[in-house]
């Protein structure tokens, strides 16, 4: 284990020595203490390393990630896992505005609530949280999927494309061309993995399924109102 | 026709109006039969103060002139110093803009990168991320950070140049992509993730950032993942320049990019195109004033664009303080578009050679704009490349003749005294007497 002391050491030496990490480096464990709330941390990985973070975190908490596995002892600024490609980031506390926005691909988990905005225009990443989610959520939400086993705020879903939203709870309001759907087998098994790898204790029957009515794909006069 | 009626009466000379004008009737029919606003590609069309109403003194007994072909007139630009730990260098001070492979062809976006690395400058990736075929054939790529974030991924992010960061551009200041279902072919589907054929709306809007504080952030984010090798330009549209510029300053930029409302889109609402936004001419002395307010000037890099289309507009808007220029309309001229071989297509889109701005419909006769394989296939990007190369060779000549007549021995050495106005309004916007008088009105210390 690689423990590496941010408040001494600084960002861009962390960042740096980081992104040396090869697909096979041997040092895939490492360690960062005195977070005290950095933006930047551990951004732009590539390489299949685990990296523990003790305390919260600014913005952009492994940013762009592919491959690396972050683990958060703490909560996390705006944008969390933003476009991130692949890997796993898993935030033990919450998160900020924006948590995973526009991510293509990899998990992220969120233990506690998120924010607004959570899952903004997503592009095929996975995303759990297990408590909340803010209003905007999921808005223009291209593909992946968004689960959340608490309640979720207004406009869920707003202008979303092919993505799949999976919410326990309430639903404060549903965004423009945001529609239930059906829960067909498929998403059961979806849910289940997802719920699985993200250390989720719940069963996939209980969630309700949100995604696109596709009313607004393509530009249609009678639907201007809602653009 | 009658000039009088069946009592010998005169009519009088039938008389349009100038404010409902062919043109206003044309839209306001088209939109009473479409009940949707008009989208079309291309900048503003409207006579706005440009470059043209602005003229070099030259030189005679109070400055001497530099010799043509003899004496060097250097055209060399670094852009990035500022942070950068590889800025770029370029031979000539005009680089291409940000077109989105979408909007554009492979082949064009690929003739694009063999004109400009003939001609020793960059190509600039656009909203739908990088293609092998434009990162293989540019020496020099500058990676667009968008709202949409389409096709955006890291490894393309390390594989760039430079990192252009999208806050606005001068067709649609506050305003988002538009890709309508007609482009969206499998490939283009793909790359940005999203359903074929269905209509695209990019964001204007950041996901994941708002206002300078987020953006300084946001700068810092893109400068670790990257290990701060890489200039990050902004671009801004000519929408309140001086402060705009101020803020990507002070966020960290390393370049400002600036786009004056004459700048060409892919595809925009008209009225957007036409009304919002100020003029490039407008924009470039107040972003000067704010890099000179900050001590920046030529330490953080200025790239205009909007309307850009000769060697003389170049050495214009470096002596008004720009340390180089970006071409999009125009280089598309080069490549083939728009050119009157086409007219009789033209004329079957209901339009005619210079007037064709239906880019985002995908019938582009020139092979372009589209992705329709069939119109793809007329364009060679071989000879696309030579073209663009060739004109910007004539531009960066026609730039360094005006330079060496004002006795300058490098471009940037051009300055406001240089230049002389038309107009008031020219004088006013470019902050250069008008021709003939030492006055420009908002001159400081004068009454008007
Ligand atoms: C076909 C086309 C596509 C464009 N796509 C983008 C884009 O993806 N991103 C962007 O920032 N600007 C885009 N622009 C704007 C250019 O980057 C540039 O600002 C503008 O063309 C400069 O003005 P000019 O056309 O008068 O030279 C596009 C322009 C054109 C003509």
């Amino acid at each position: 284990m690689q423990i590496f002391d941010l408040e001494k050491q600084g960002l861009r030496a962390l960042n740096e020595q980081l992104h040396a990490q090869s697909t096979d480096t041997n040092q895939t464990s490492w360690e960062v203490i005195n977070a005290k709330g950095s933006h930047s941390i551990a951004v732009g990985l590539d390489a299949p390393i685990a990296v523990t973070v003790k305390g919260s975190t600014g913005y952009y908490c492994g940013g762009m990630n592919k491959q690396a596995t972050i683990n958060v002892h703490g909560s996390v600024g705006p944008g969390a896992g933003e476009n991130m490609m692949s890997g796993t980031i898993i935030v033990d506390g919450d998160a900020s505005q924006y948590a995973g926005a526009t991510g293509h691909g990899g998990l992220l988990v969120v233990k506690g609530n998120a924010s607004s905005r959570c899952g903004i225009s997503m592009k095929g990443i996975d995303i759990v949280v297990h408590g909340n989610i803010g209003h905007m959520s999921a808005f223009m939400a291209q593909s992946g999927n968004l689960v959340v086993l608490g309640d979720a705020g207004d406009a869920l879903g707003d202008s979303c494309y092919e993505a799949h939203l999976f919410v326990r709870g309430k639903v404060k309001s549903l965004g423009a061309d945001c529609e239930q759907k059906e829960m067909r087998a498929e998403h059961i098994a979806i849910l289940k993995d997802l719920l699985e790898r993200a250390d989720a204790n719940a069963k996939p029957e209980e969630f309700t399924r949100y995604g696109s009515a596709r009313n607004l794909y393509n530009f249609d006069v009678d639907n201007a109102a809602a653009y | 026709m009658n000039d009088h009626d069946q009592n010998g009466i005169p009519y009088t000379t039938p008389r349009q109006s100038a404010t409902f004008t062919q043109d206003v009737n044309s839209d306001i029919r088209r939109a009473a039969a479409t009940g949707i606003y008009d989208i079309r590609g291309g900048g503003a069309k409207r006579r706005v103060p440009h470059f043209d109403d602005l003229l070099f003194m030259g030189a005679s007994i109070s400055r001497y002139p530099l010799e043509g072909y003899r004496e060097k007139c250097e055209t060399k630009v670094t852009l990035g110093t500022r942070f950068a730990k590889n800025p770029i260098e370029l031979d000539i001070p005009i680089t291409i803009a940000g077109m989105s492979f979408g909007a554009l062809s492979g082949p064009a976006k690929e003739a694009l990168g063999r004109g400009a690395n003939a001609a020793g400058t960059s190509t600039t990736t656009g909203d739908g991320g990088m293609t092998p075929e434009e990162r293989g054939h540019s020496s020099k790529l500058v990676y667009q950070y968008l709202p949409s974030r389409y096709g955006m991924n890291p490894d393309d992010l390390r594989k760039a140049d430079a990192i252009e960061i999208v806050v606005g551009q001068g067709a649609k200041p506050g305003g988002g992509g538009m890709l309508l279902g007609q482009k969206i072919s499998d490939r283009v589907a793909e790359m940005r993730n999203l359903p074929k054929g269905i209509d695209q709306r990019s964001a204007c809007r950041h996901p994941d950032w708002t206002g300078p504080d987020d953006l300084e952030i946001k700068i810092l984010e893109l400068r670790e993942i990257t290990d701060w090798k890489v200039p990050i330009y902004v671009k801004i549209a000519g929408a309140r320049p001086y402060f705009d510029t101020t803020l990507a300053i002070k966020a960290g930029a390393d370049v400002v990019v600036l786009d004056g409302m004459q700048g060409g889109t892919a595809a925009t609402q008209d009225v957007f195109i036409e009304h919002v936004g100020q003029p490039t001419l407008a924009c470039i002395r107040p972003a000067v004033r704010a890099l000179q307010d900050l001590g920046m000037h030529r330490e953080v890099q200025l790239i205009v664009s909007g309307g850009i289309r000769s060697g003389a507009d170049v050495a214009k808007a470096m002596a008004l303080g720009a340390d180089a220029v970006a071409i999009g309309t125009a280089a598309l001229i080069a490549l083939g578009d728009n050119d009157p071989k086409w007219e009789a297509e033209y004329n079957k889109l209901g339009t005619t050679a210079g007037a064709y701005d239906d880019w985002h419909e995908g019938r582009d006769p020139a092979g372009i704009t589209t992705q329709d394989p069939e119109l793809m296939a007329r364009f060679d990007p071989i000879e696309g490349g030579r073209r663009l190369k060739n004109y910007l060779k004539v531009m960066t000549l026609e730039a360094q003749t005006i330079a060496r007549a004002c006795g300058k021995n490098h471009m940037h050495n051009l300055e406001p005294e240089d230049l002389v106005a038309l107009t008031m309004e020219s004088a006013a916007m470019a902050q250069v007497p008008l021709a003939g008088t030492d006055w420009y009105p908002g001159k400081p210390n004068t009454s008007y």
